[in-house]
């Protein structure tokens, strides 16, 4: 009994230790997902960005047509690499709304004809309000909500060729 | 060609103050000093989404400048701070506030002290026995 209490402390010592290079070896995931995924979108009402009266608000998703909505900047570096993934989407026939994180129309213009437009709306972000609502945490993000305006899913970071399958996989389960 | 050099300087340092003049306004006080002191004592327990690991109030990221503006906003309208605490965690998870709160998943790390001292309290009774023996 007592030859058991003396390895107590090492086999403890090794267990913290395993837990120690579990975390350096594989750190956990550090980004902030949203907690609005299965939840109705929030209520939103953003002037368009290249027309005005082209308003991004909540009433638009609830057409019963599932969307992509895409937070991102025209002062976002990694947003251009996404692009053109985002047009082979919509070539494919996937609605893309934009939401522009503190942006002005010129700027946008400049992006969209350097790049490319995927979007079939932008809406204007200017304070984050409508970033903050969908618990986004930086830009890009993609969010899948569905035809009665719930979020369905989000896709953090940019969104790579490899990505695209489980994207279309989302929004066909949205319909 | 003095005037257009210092026209354009003019318009250069104006550009940026005229297009993101709005988000100057996050960080000025509220005019009733107790709703500012409110939205203070929240924002220093938000977490920012950005810089993790810091609280809102001392981030400088520009999403953690709107968290604020969009506080004081709220406060400044009547809204108790814990409401809008519960707003912020409906949105971004348990994880973005810093204030703990008791529920089942959190319910060891509030229990593990008064299993401490229960542990301690016996170990304790054995070394008064000894004693008196």
């Amino acid at each position: 009994m007592k030859r058991f209490w003396l390895w107590v402390p090492f086999v403890l010592f090794v267990a913290i230790m395993a837990v120690f290079a579990r975390g350096l070896i594989s750190p956990t995931d550090r980004a902030v997902a949203s907690a609005m995924v299965g939840k109705p979108m929030p209520q939103i009402a953003l002037a368009g960005a290249l027309d005005p009266a082209q308003m991004v608000g909540t009433q638009y998703f609830k057409d019963g047509k599932p969307r992509l909505l895409n937070v991102f900047a025209s002062w976002c570096i990694p947003c251009v690499a996404e692009v053109p993934v985002l047009m082979q989407m919509q070539a494919q026939g996937v609605e893309i709304t934009g939401i522009a994180i503190h942006d002005t129309t010129p700027d946008l213009q400049k992006f969209l004809s350097a790049n490319g437009n995927p979007y079939s709306r932008i809406g204007l972000d200017a304070n984050s309000r409508a970033q903050i609502a969908f618990g986004s945490a930086g830009v890009p993000e993609t969010f899948v909500v569905d035809g009665n305006g719930v979020i369905r899913h989000q896709h953090i970071g940019v969104i790579t060729p490899n990505d695209v399958p489980i994207i279309l996989a989302k929004l066909k389960a949205a319909q | 060609m003095k005037r257009t050099a210092l026209l354009a300087l003019a318009a250069f340092a104006l550009a940026p103050a005229s297009s993101f003049a709005q988000s100057g306004y996050n960080d000025v006080a509220l005019p009733n000093p107790q709703q500012e002191a409110q939205a203070k004592a929240l924002m220093e327990t938000i977490r920012c989404v950005v810089c993790q690991g810091q609280s809102i109030a001392d981030s400088n990221a520009d999403l953690a400048a709107d968290m604020r503006g969009m506080i004081r906003e709220r406060i400044g309208k009547g809204e108790s701070a814990e409401s809008v605490r519960a707003w912020l965690i409906e949105h971004y998870g348990d994880w973005v506030s810093f204030k703990p709160t008791l529920k089942g998943s959190s319910a060891p790390l509030w229990l593990l002290p008064l299993f401490a001292f229960l542990i301690g309290a016996f170990l304790m009774r054995g070394r008064f026995k000894r004693k008196e023996g």
